[in-house]
């Protein structure tokens, strides 16, 4: 389908962003990348009166690592972070989770701040937001605040931005030497969204996990903690009797619902595959 | 009713002033007002990779992309990179594997596979497939555009196919 009518401006200044949208106010929408936006303009699931083109502000670009923090601008695209040596090595769980979100070509548009402004349950990047515990820097006029990711989701593409704000920047604790992480996912085919993923994050002390996050895409209405499973593992040597524990304890963690591309019951199933292959993966890689 | 705007941008190294409407995707920018029929619409909503172009270099998604926002890009369709004998190479391994039938996805996927060969001159028959699953055949059947691509790699290895 076609969209409907929509006008267009793109500012060349955080200012002048903020005008129009306090001009507009909820009849305006911000474009990123758009790979989230379009197809819900072309299907007519949102027909805004105005699309205000964030993609002229410079401001919201690039990738930085300084004082133990990774910070990547709002605008950057799957296809920069998957290429970047800094993200590599200092959040290496971006970088692969990067290869699960759709394909090349909508990766070469897609943004992270896109994402995580749409806050799409399935999506990859909050998940891994959730379990790097990053924190998320908000823009408006006149003013700036920083938010911790599990305070940032608030439901089903509902996040704590207020009208008027905008996501300037995405602020990643550099892993430490003594961390590792994984991501992983199910889905239908290649490309399409998560019926369940992990992005798991935790120190290893030789073979002791402490300080143990994973974080789920899929199985709720927005990327949740799993809290049961993680005290499970932590501070214990790794191995399958803990693991059994741990599988068994995502009973208690998640409770996903039914939908087209799964039952509620096959998603918790695939959960528990995953935290057994990522966490196992992580065990075996020597200290990256 | 909200006005029409106009966009200046370079396809197939020929620059272009139109007036568009803000809502115009670029694939249909391509086809509609320059009769550039080559990339195709399917799904428009980014699932079957059928308008796949390349903008300022990299693919994108002709659906997923307003024409208004390639002011001042630099776009190839199919019909540039065909012109230009960029994908001769793949073409005629299309062609001698039968890896088309009705051809709707073809062009799409060529530049897939051109950009595949860019960045990886040598892929596995798994890699294949990964870098085209953004793109749907549903007539031919994946197993000969995938000997196609290996063929294609070969031959600009040098090899014998």
């Amino acid at each position: 389908m076609k969209p409907a009518p929509f006008d267009y401006a793109k500012p060349n200044s955080v200012e002048g962003v903020f005008d129009l949208l306090d001009r507009y106010r909820d009849e305006a929408r911000l474009l990123a990348g758009g790979q989230s936006l379009i197809p819900s303009l072309n299907m007519r699931l949102s027909a805004p009166a105005i699309l205000i083109d964030i993609t002229g502000l410079d401001a919201l670009r690039g990738i930085v690592v300084g004082d133990g923090v990774l910070r990547i601008g709002a605008l950057t695209t799957y296809s920069q972070l998957k290429a970047s040596a800094e993200v590599a090595r200092a959040a290496p769980m971006l970088s692969q989770a990067i290869s699960w979100i759709a394909h090349p070509a909508i990766r070469n548009r897609g943004t992270i701040g896109g994402s995580l402004a749409h806050a799409d349950p399935a999506a990859e990047m909050p998940a891994c937001m959730l379990a790097l515990d990053a924190r998320l820097e908000i823009a408006a006029k006149g003013s700036r605040r920083r938010i911790a990711a599990a305070d940032f989701f608030r439901g089903l593409f509902e996040t704590d931005l207020k009208p008027g704000e905008i996501l300037t920047a995405i602020e990643v604790p550099v892993i430490r030497a003594d961390y590792r992480s994984g991501f992983s996912e199910f889905a239908r085919r290649s490309g399409d969204f998560a019926m369940s993923g992990l992005a798991a994050h935790a120190r290893f002390d030789g073979e002791v996990l402490s300080d143990v996050r994973l974080a789920y895409c899929g199985v709720d209405t927005r990327p949740v903690r799993a809290r049961v499973a993680e005290r499970a593992l932590e501070g214990r040597p790794f191995g399958n009797a803990v693991l059994a524990e741990a599988k068994a304890a995502l009973a208690r963690d998640l409770d996903p619902p039914d939908d087209l591309q799964a039952s509620g019951q096959m998603k918790l199933h695939l959960s528990q595959v995953l935290v057994g292959r990522v966490l196992t993966a992580m065990a075996k890689a020597d200290g990256a | 009713m909200i006005a029409d705007r106009e966009v200046t941008l370079t396809v197939n190294s020929e620059r272009v002033t139109q007036r568009i409407e803000p809502r115009q995707n670029l694939v249909d920018f391509l086809r509609e007002k320059l009769g550039l029929t080559g990339s195709h619409v399917g799904c428009e909503h980014g699932i079957c990779g059928a308008c796949t172009i390349r903008l300022n270099g990299m693919l994108v998604r002709g659906c997923l992309t307003l024409a208004i926002q390639a002011e001042g890009a630099e776009i190839q369709t199919i019909e540039g990179i065909s012109d230009s004998g960029e994908i001769a190479v793949l073409q005629a391994a299309f062609l001698k594997y039968n890896a088309l039938q009705c051809g709707f996805c073809t062009p799409a996927m060529l530049l897939t596979a051109a950009e595949l060969l860019e960045e990886n001159p040598s892929p596995s028959r798994e890699e294949i497939r990964q870098y085209l699953s953004g793109n749907y055949c549903r007539c031919t059947g994946y197993q000969s555009i995938v000997d196609a691509v290996e063929d294609a790699a070969r031959t600009m290895a040098g090899g014998s196919s």
